[in-house]
């Protein structure tokens, strides 16, 4: 049973992944990537992460991915823009791709060799043996009290991490006064009173665009 | 189900998401195939984790998955910005940012 | 104290007076500058006497000592220490060559007065006593080296002093250029040496070479030829004697020290010093015995035909300076070294004469335009008198007892030295004539303007101040010299200097009479000691004969010179037809200029132009420098095409490099 789950689920991470490089709209290949990401949260279930799971799919899928739907909204997909600005590129874009091409399969052959051909003995087996109980591998308790243990400094400067990058994120998205003439100057609060969490830029913005 | 099938895809993940950086040229597509880099790496790492039955390689990836967060606010931020000042969003345009 | 203290002191107060002068002279007040000078100059001259006094005291082969300060240069196989030899031949040169000096330096206070340069002149020469004393006090090799370049070095600080003049730095280039090669010489000479006595110590290479060379064997000839070649630099002897002329460019009282009196005796106390090595190689001496009796042939010819007045006295040097050679080259050591010192005294008189009559002419150096300054300057000729009796050796002159004892002992060396001997002779003629012409021309016969108005009381100015030597216009300023000048009849400080000077040339010569009084000889043979000729002279009959042929060849010049120059002045342009390629040969000075200009200058010239042209411009700027530059370009510019600014470049560089990573992993497992 647990291998069926494990195919699909590798073939829907795989084709989500896919679908984000080769898709031409920004928006669909964010959709692409949602289905992986889901996809990938069931692997994680597979492996008995169910806390990381979990997160997986509220805070990465949830989260950040509409983070990304809502800028994606605001920009437009910009291919008009791409297809006006031929000027550069043009020798790059042919070489370039065959550099990606040729730097992705020269990782993926290499890591893949590395798997297969040394032989990881220790990977062949089904993992380390699991014990069901309240503070099982895997399960919210078991993360939480590492969490608060011995990684309390990682969990601390992760936090400060994010308000440092919510702070810049409103800096570097917000207005800049003179440069734009649209939205008059008590507009400015309205973006900080946003909360901390992902998504006061795009917040602040649609809130604008109401006007 | 052994650990070792995990690897592979992961692998696999890695490498479209590299590929993925070097070849789009809109700057949040590439912004995504780096979510895509940072994917595979927690799932090799989730793997690994489950393999010594230690809790070492959640955290990790955890703590990953909150720098991805913050990673994206700013890039975001950043893109909105260029948007807002009518530059070209491609990063091919933008080589020579500055101020 | 010991004499080797008074040696220190004797070195030490030329170079006090030297650095103080030189740093101290925007506060020194007035003239003083020379005063500071002098005086150093007399304590030197002091500490001098103090160590003759003071060897004097100590028995005949206890008198040469070593004072050594400090080690200088010590490694392997060459041990170098700052050390003086004080020995009788140390101490004669050095009472020579600062009493003369403290006797210029007084003559120089009035003579430079008005130059702006008044205090550089006194610090050069305060130097330039400093290197000579030095030189002359050196206890190795390596010292001797040292004053030698010094010396040089002073010698072009001074013929170069009217900087702005192009002539006198040319002259100086010239000097200095001629006497490096000379110290070229010199340095290869002392390695020779070296090579096989492996000391540097002046006393200690002469103890061992007896044992070391083989009479007349390769080594040592070549080593004193080469040590010979300096001596011709610095000494003037054909054929590296073209500077000397042209060094007349420099102030007369530096013609008179310099190139009269000392540095250009350096020479000959070179070869005196080192007796020892050449009577080993008897090769050498026949060498510089007959540089010595070509040059002063030479000279002597082409002083007849000299019109500025300086430099007939230079070639007049040139011309004793022959005498001097040759006879320390023959064994004549005592003799060729009590020449030295008459010589010194009549020469600097000479000069210091010369610079008073040039003085009253403003300038003007050339004896055609000079004429009867005898009622206008009486001391002047006086002081011309009597130097140029010494000089043409007339008894009781000192240069008489002096040249004269030369030549008697190059006869004595026998086979064909007396060749040499007759050519002696000759030369003393000549000087007798071409001295004498000098100071006929110059104060006999009609007064000319500058005579007249000097009888009236009024000392000549010129109009415009004029470079003697091409004419063209000058100025007062820095660098040029002052507007006023001094002569002897109104200044004491030259009157003292000049009547010390020739009481020396009357006087000196009682020194050494021979068969009578052995001064010289005797205080200067331990210096000698174990030299095989130097020996008290005995064939009476070749003695008396020359005196008295030196007599007579003297006294006739003399009266030839009056007859020609007094009595019918109208003879010298009729021989100068007569005999028109003799003259010019005369005029051009043999030649010698033309031949080293084509000879060395112009191939060096040709050589260095074919050096910048070809080698120069395409092998190294070309090849090296603009290779290295092509180099530095293109690895920039190829560096510079990566910084492209294209954000997935870098992505892409950075992708591979990873992936190379791992590779490299991959393949160490």
């Amino acid at each position: 049973m647990s291998y069926v789950i494990f195919f699909l689920a590798a073939i829907i991470a795989i084709a989500g992944a896919l679908g984000v490089v080769m898709l031409r709209d920004p928006f669909f290949s964010v959709l692409s990537l949602v289905c992986h990401l889901i996809a990938l949260a069931l692997l994680f279930l597979l492996l008995r992460a169910e806390l990381i799971a979990a997160v997986q799919v509220v805070v990465y899928a949830g989260a950040v991915m509409v983070l990304y739907v809502f800028v994606v909204a605001y920009i437009g997909d910009g291919s008009e823009r791409l297809a006006d600005r031929l000027r550069r590129g043009t020798v790059a874009q042919p070489l370039l791709r065959t550099g990606a091409l040729l730097a992705g399969s020269a990782l993926l052959a290499e890591l893949l060799i590395a798997l297969t051909g040394s032989g990881l003995k220790a990977v062949e087996s089904a993992g380390a043996p699991y014990h069901k109980g309240p503070r099982a591998f895997g399960t919210p308790a078991f993360i939480g009290k590492l969490l608060l243990t011995r990684f309390l400094l990682a969990f601390e400067i992760a936090s400060f991490l994010l308000l440092v990058a919510a702070v810049g994120a409103v800096v570097l998205a917000g207005r800049r006064g003179r440069e734009d003439e649209e939205a008059p100057p008590q507009g400015a609060g309205a973006p900080a009173l946003q909360g901390a969490a992902g998504g006061p830029p795009a917040g602040g913005e649609l809130v604008e665009a109401a006007r | 189900m052994s650990i070792e099938w995990f690897l592979p895809i992961s692998a696999i993940v890695f490498a479209i998401g590299l590929a993925g950086v070097i070849a789009k040229r809109n700057p949040l597509v590439v912004l995504l195939c780096l979510e895509l880099m940072l994917n595979g790496a927690n799932l090799a790492l989730v793997a690994f984790s489950r393999m010594w039955g230690s809790g070492d390689g959640q955290i990790f990836a955890l703590v990953v998955m909150a720098i991805a967060a913050c990673e994206v606010a700013i890039g975001l931020g950043l893109i909105v910005a260029i948007y807002r000042r009518e530059l070209p969003v491609d990063v091919d345009e933008l080589g020579e940012l500055q101020g | 104290m010991s004499a080797t203290t008074f040696g220190w002191l004797a070195l030490l107060f030329p170079l006090a007076g030297c650095l103080t002068t030189a740093l101290l002279f925007r506060r020194l007040p007035g003239r003083s500058a020379g005063v500071i000078a002098t005086a150093a100059i007399f304590l030197a001259f002091l500490a001098s006497i103090g160590a003759l006094v003071a060897i004097l005291g100590r028995s005949g082969s206890q008198r040469e000592l070593v004072s050594s300060l400090w080690n200088y240069a010590v490694t392997a196989g060459v041990n170098v220490r700052m050390s003086i030899l004080i020995d009788p031949l140390s101490i004669f040169m050095m009472l020579v060559v600062s009493g003369v000096s403290t006797l210029i330096h007084l003559y120089s206070i009035p003579y430079m007065d008005s130059d702006r340069g008044f205090a550089r002149y006194f610090s050069y020469l305060n130097f330039f006593v400093f290197s000579m004393l030095l030189l002359v006090a050196a206890g190795n090799f390596i010292l001797l080296i040292v004053g030698w370049a010094f010396v040089g070095a002073a010698s072009y600080f001074l013929i170069s002093f009217w900087y702005r003049r192009r002539t006198a730095t040319q002259a100086g280039i010239k000097a200095f250029v001629i006497n490096v090669f000379g110290d070229v010489g010199l340095v290869l000479g002392t390695f020779f040496i070296f090579r096989h006595t492996g000391t540097m110590e002046l006393l200690g290479s002469f103890h061992v070479a007896p044992h070391v060379f083989a009479k007349g064997s390769a080594d040592v000839t070549a080593g004193c030829i080469l040590l010979l070649i300096g001596a011709f630099a610095k000494s003037a002897q054909i054929p590296l004697h073209t500077w000397l002329p042209d060094a007349m460019e420099g102030p007369t009282p530096v013609s008179a020290l310099i190139h009269a009196a000392t540095m250009v005796t350096a020479g000959v106390y070179l070869i005196a010093r080192m007796h020892t090595l050449f009577e080993l190689a008897p090769a050498a001496q026949d060498v510089g015995a007959i540089v010595g009796a070509l040059t002063l042939f030479v000279a002597g010819t082409i002083g007849l035909v000299q019109t500025d007045i300086k430099r007939v006295i230079a070639y007049s040097t040139m011309s004793q300076i022959g005498y001097m050679i040759m006879g320390v080259s023959v064994g004549a050591y005592a003799a060729g070294l009590f020449h030295l010192m008459t010589h010194a005294f009549f020469k600097a008189l000479l000069f210091m004469a010369a610079g008073s009559i040039i003085g009253a002419m403003a300038g003007e150096q050339s004896l055609e335009k000079m004429g009867g300054f005898r009622r206008a300057l009486p001391f002047t000729y006086g002081c011309f008198l009597i130097g140029g009796l010494a000089l043409s050796g007339v008894p009781p002159f000192s240069g008489f007892f002096s040249k004269d004892e030369i030549l008697l002992v190059t006869a004595e060396r026998g086979d064909w030295h007396w060749a040499l001997y007759v050519i002696g002779y000759i030369g003393a003629l000549l000087t007798a004539l071409y001295t004498f012409r000098m100071i006929f021309r110059a104060f006999h016969g009609k007064p000319v303007a500058e005579a007249r108005e000097l009888e009236s009381g009024h000392l000549h100015h010129a109009d415009v101040p004029r470079n003697p030597a091409t004419g063209e216009q000058e100025d007062t300023d820095v660098g040029f010299p002052g507007p006023a000048h001094a002569i002897a009849e109104r200044s004491g400080a030259m009157r003292v200097a000049m009547g010390l000077l020739a009481l020396g040339a009357i006087g000196a010569g009682l020194l050494q009479i021979p068969r009578t009084d052995f001064v010289i000889d005797d205080f200067l043979a331990p210096s000698f000691a174990g030299s095989k000729l130097y020996t008290i002279h005995e064939h009476t009959s070749t003695l008396a004969a020359g005196l008295v042929i030196g007599t007579l060849l003297s006294l006739s010049g003399i009266a030839l010179a009056y007859y020609i120059w007094v009595r019918r002045p109208t003879l010298p342009a009729i021989a100068r037809e007569r005999a028109g390629a003799l003259y010019t040969l005369l005029h051009r000075k043999w030649y010698f200029d033309e031949a080293i200009e084509a000879l060395i200058v112009r191939p060096a010239a040709i050589a260095g132009s074919f050096a910048r042209q070809s080698f120069e411009r395409v092998v190294i700027e070309g090849a090296i420098v603009g290779g290295a530059q092509t180099l530095a370009g293109a690895s920039s510019a190829l560096v510079r095409a990566l910084q492209s600014g294209l954000l997935r470049a870098y992505a892409t560089m950075l992708a591979l490099g990873a992936a190379a990573v791992t590779l490299y992993f991959l393949l160490r497992a």
